[in-house]
């Protein structure tokens, strides 16, 4: 089993601090995912886990610290952001400017302003829809000149995290295959033009993303339930549909957010078995947030122990279990 | 990936996944035509049928078809924009003002002398209506570009919000063309337009109205099949899935800022397209062509056929216009002449908001999903009170967690 853990970190969290004006949610928590592995974060309720999730998932800013997924530093503390606006506007103003100061001196055009107001028009648009688009270059080159954004949770997830949220927000109006269909979004291509041309490149892609979803509906133990509104779908299936819509993405990590809160044992029995699965079958890394002792005990590699925003442990469960830190944060500390 | 791709022998598709595979391929095209087509010689025969004729004369009928088809196309693209993409736009009547003053500035003389171009003078007032067809295109670019220009700084708004906003930018544009005398040529508008023209049969005329009617058709016809096209496809998933839950959305990897920019924009090409062919019909435009009544029209239109379902959408708006403009005043015809004692001295087109009004209350109350209800929509809708409990807290979630950034 401990094998497992020396496998290079898939992700590494330095220093995340995440304060809510005088409120430190997190503080200054350093974590490792090694892959393959399956690490649990534990702690009494407000230990601050939901937001260290939130924070590794891009969906809010640390405010400090940094997060680096296989290798590529993903989310921070905003620097500089102010400046990037400028970005946006400052090829429009030169260009401005250089059109005014040519149409003074006569040369090339006799009407200046009309033209120049085009020129100008064009390339604020194309400015601003560079600074909404933000392709990896343009994050990338902003990041040299010392201005960094940290990435949407979209971005985490193009760049393989995938995620499960604590209640369950799955697509409620769509039936199970379209949530699975959705969540296989950024690994289609097809695009406007390919679309409205209803192209065969397009036809064949859709044909196969279908296939692929009633797969992965087919390892969730979904089968056969595709067409079924997922609203109306048992609270357990609900649970798997959301794991499954994970999936689609390919993602190389998965983070699942209490996952068997309010599942009987049973089900719970057979959500283990597929978490196990995910990860032996799959390759895929998974990190677990969760309240059921039994659940994280038998089957993480590793343990990290939240309390107060702090991380008061960390290890195999059978050294988590002996803490006596753990056990003061759970149980209170004894009676002097 | 690739571990992902040795999973355990897939299991084939079940036959319930049939009818959605065939979906997935299937081309729209050929049916839309043929429908399009077929209720279009069928209302062109209505106005010669007898009954309607004595209402107004057939010239009338298929004058007041292609206007009311003019709605269709309005209301085809905001359904894409509050019906799929879940974003209310109150203002959509800027993108139509925007497509009707871009054709204006083309393709007339005064115009042109703003732009500074020759193009009427060079070609010659018949000649000059080629325009018209690459003018469609043109339109609906500028329109997406303010579409953009609009959606970028304010589509992080969401729900009432965007709706105030858009509402702004709805009156802010026909009261920019109306201020700006100069250049838009203020109350009085743009007028002179050149009529469409094609190479062999010269330009459209406004004695004739079947070559107007036709184009219409076409073009509904054409948006009717982009529209279903971009729906089925992935854009049209993560516009449905933004609709229902926007941080779910950006959780599956759906960049929610560039989704909703393109539907937004998307709508205002639309509505851009719209603008061109009405400006080319009216031969004029003025900014109280593109009034708030107008954005609440094609929205109430939207509702009242169903959002979310295309062809419902369509048919609702050329319903309401048709209500709008011919019932009522056939009404008033039709009571006079045979003289029924109270009803004969009611002004039915004084009523006209009236009646409008209740029909929509009505409406809300007794079938709130529309006249044709996309499927999914009526779901929603009719099982929102036993959902409600859950559906609370997910919100409060959301709010929780966006506040948080």
């Amino acid at each position: 089993m401990s094998g497992v853990l020396d496998n290079p970190p898939i992700l590494v969290a330095r220093a995340v601090t995440r304060r809510f004006g005088g409120l430190v949610a997190v503080s200054a928590v350093d974590f490792t995912i090694p892959e393959h592995s399956i690490v649990s974060l534990i702690g009494p309720n407000g230990a601050g886990k939901t937001t260290f999730f939130n924070v590794l998932l891009g969906v809010i800013d640390p405010s400090d610290g940094e997060v680096e997924f296989l290798g590529r530093r993903m989310v921070a503390k905003p620097e500089r952001i102010a400046y990037e606006s400028l970005v946006w506007v400052l090829p429009a103003v030169v260009l401005g400017l250089a059109a005014a100061a040519l149409g003074f001196t006569g040369l090339l055009i006799d009407r200046p302003l009309g033209i120049a107001g085009f020129g100008v028009l064009i390339v604020l648009m194309a400015s601003l829809l560079l600074g909404i688009i933000r392709p990896l270059w343009y994050q990338k080159r902003l990041a040299r000149i010392g201005i960094f954004r940290s990435a949407r949770p979209n971005d985490m997830v193009e760049a393989g995290v995938g995620r499960t949220f604590q209640n369950i927000r799955l697509f409620k109006n769509m039936t199970a295959i379209e949530n699975v269909l959705v969540g296989m979004h950024v690994g289609l291509k097809s695009n406007l033009l390919s679309a409205m041309g209803n192209t065969k490149k397009m036809q064949r892609e859709e044909a196969a993303a279908l296939e692929r979803a009633n797969e992965l509906l087919t390892l969730v133990g979904l089968m056969g339930k595709g067409n079924e509104a997922a609203r109306n779908l048992p609270y357990g299936d609900q649970r798997r549909l959301e794991i499954a819509r994970a999936l689609a993405a390919n993602p190389k990590l998965l983070l699942l957010d209490e996952p068997a809160a309010g599942m009987n044992p049973k089900e719970t029995q057979n959500l283990v078995a597929l978490i196990s699965q995910l990860r032996d079958e799959l390759g895929l890394t998974i990190l677990l947030i969760e309240h059921d002792m039994k659940l994280v005990m038998g089957i993480s590699d590793r343990i990290t122990v939240l309390d107060h925003g702090e991380k008061i442990a960390e290890g195999t469960p059978e050294e988590v279990r002996k803490d006596p830190r753990v056990i003061e944060a759970y149980l209170g500390a004894p009676a002097a | 990936m690739s571990a992902v791709q040795e999973l355990p022998a897939a299991t084939p598709a079940g036959p319930r996944f049939a009818g959605l595979k065939k979906r997935a391929g299937r081309h729209r095209s050929w049916t839309i035509t043929l429908s399009v087509a077929v209720v279009g010689a069928g209302l062109a025969l209505i106005a010669y049928i007898p009954p309607f004729t004595l209402a107004q004369p057939s010239n009338a009928w298929i004058d007041g078809y292609t206007n009311a088809g003019v709605f269709v196309m309005l209301a085809l693209g905001l359904n894409l924009v509050v019906g799929v993409a879940g974003l209310l736009d109150l203002g959509y009547a800027a993108f139509f003002a925007i497509g009707a003053y871009t054709y204006a500035y083309v393709a007339s003389p005064f115009g042109n002398s703003i732009l500074g171009i020759n193009l009427i003078e060079t070609m010659g007032n018949q000649a000059a209506g080629i325009v018209f067809w690459p003018m469609l295109l043109v339109g609906a670019l500028v329109a997406a570009t303010f579409g953009i220009l609009l959606g970028a700084p304010t589509l992080r708004l969401r729900g009432d919000y965007l709706a105030i906003v858009t509402l702004g930018f709805g009156e802010i544009v026909p009261i920019v063309f109306l201020n700006s005398d100069a250049v838009t040529n203020g109350t009085n508008g743009i007028g002179g337009l050149v009529r469409p023209a094609l190479p062999i049969m010269g330009a459209f005329s406004a004695m004739n109205p079947y070559p107007y009617y036709i184009t219409m058709l076409v073009l509904v016809a054409i948006i009717m099949m982009l529209c279903y096209r971009l729906v089925e496809s992935r854009l049209g998933r993560a516009w449905e899935a933004i609709r229902e839950d926007e941080l779910a959305a950006a959780a599956t990897g759906i960049n929610t800022v560039t989704t909703k920019l393109l539907a937004f924009a998307l709508g205002a090409s639309t509505a851009g397209i719209a603008g061109v062919f009405n400006a080319s019909k009216l031969v004029t435009v003025s900014p109280d062509q593109f009034t708030f009544i107008v954005s609440f029209t094609v929205l109430a239109m939207v509702v009242l056929g169903g959002m979310g379902n295309f062809w419902g959408v369509a048919v609702g708006a050329f319903v309401i216009y048709t209500i709008n403009n011919v019932l009522l005043k056939s009404l008033n015809q039709f009571f006079d002449t045979t003289g029924i004692p109270i009803l004969k001295d009611v002004d039915f087109i004084q009523l006209q908001f009236l009646l409008y009004g209740l029909a929509l209350v009505a409406m809300m109350l007794l079938r709130p999903e529309g006249l044709f209800p996309n499927s999914r929509r009526k779901r929603e809708l009719h099982t929102a009170i036993t959902m409600d409990e859950q559906d609370s807290m997910t919100t409060a979630e959301a709010t929780s967690e966006e506040g948080q950034r």
